[in-house]
């Protein structure tokens, strides 16, 4: 099974905010305006319901700092 | 129906210039990273390729009427290269020029996931070039120029680009500036 997760370009980011609007509880921003997901860092998994507005967050980014990546689920032990 | 070919041409040109001074207006509002006119950022973003999109399918039917209008004496190379025109052909070229940046601008803006940012970024800033001679070719080509409706137009087009110019040059321009420069000091 292949999961979502969208990964943020640090080095691209500026903090612009369009990413926060769409993915709304997902992504916060923080003091500086930069997205925060609780809990990841530069790969947050996207649940399916968010897929369509996390297409685009990529696709409106202006930094181009977004991209959606499949991973795979690890697997069971 | 040259006659109908000329209005049309003089009509989609005002009017085009209107909609690439929204855009311009529109474009310093979208990397001010801020939400207006009751819309969130996306939303500005979005507005802001639109109604360029919508100012270039104007600029194609004026450049396209023109073309069709005896009169205007245009021919199909000066679409495309600038200063060949038989008429008035500095400010027709001008035209020309800006014609150009806009495809160029369009073409870079709508493959940007393509091109990657650098490249869109250095094609994007030509916007500030594109604007101005635009302005020019409406000033130097534009038979309506005499008339006050359209002085009027173009005191508030480039009133207000030059309102915007200035707040995109402040210190407060961008939304979390404020923050960073805090944050720095410190």
């Amino acid at each position: 099974m292949t999961r979502q997760s969208l990964h943020i370009d640090w080095t691209a980011c500026d903090g612009r905010g369009l990413c926060t609007e769409l993915l709304g509880p997902l992504l916060v921003r923080d003091e500086w305006g930069y997205p925060r997901a609780a809990g990841y860092g530069s790969d947050v998994p996207i649940p399916s319901s968010f897929v369509a507005e996390a297409r685009d967050a990529v696709a409106l980014c202006p930094r181009l700092a977004l991209t959606l990546q499949e991973v795979r689920a690890p697997a069971r032990s | 129906m040259a006659e109908a070919f000329w209005a049309l041409g003089r009509a989609t040109g005002v009017v085009s210039l209107v909609l690439f001074t929204v855009t311009v207006l529109l474009g310093i509002l979208t990397r001010s990273g801020r939400p207006a006119l009751g819309l969130p950022r996306f939303a500005v973003t979005l507005v802001h390729r639109n109604v360029s999109l919508l100012a270039t399918v104007l600029v194609i039917i004026h450049v396209a009427s023109l073309l069709a209008d005896p009169y205007a004496q245009l021919r199909l190379v000066d679409v495309v290269v600038p200063f060949l025109g038989t008429m008035k052909p500095f400010w027709l070229g001008l035209g020309t020029f800006a014609f150009d940046l806009v495809l160029a601008l369009v073409i870079t803006g709508l493959l940007r996931h393509r091109i990657g940012q650098p490249a869109f970024r250095f094609v994007h800033w030509f916007s500030y070039a594109m604007w101005p001679v635009a302005v020019l070719h409406t000033l130097g080509d534009g038979s309506d120029v005499g008339k006050s409706w359209l002085v009027l137009l173009l005191v508030l087009c480039v009133g207000s680009v030059l309102v915007s110019l200035a707040w995109r040059a402040s210190a407060t321009f961008v939304e979390y500036q404020h923050t960073r420069f805090e944050e720095a000091r410190r």
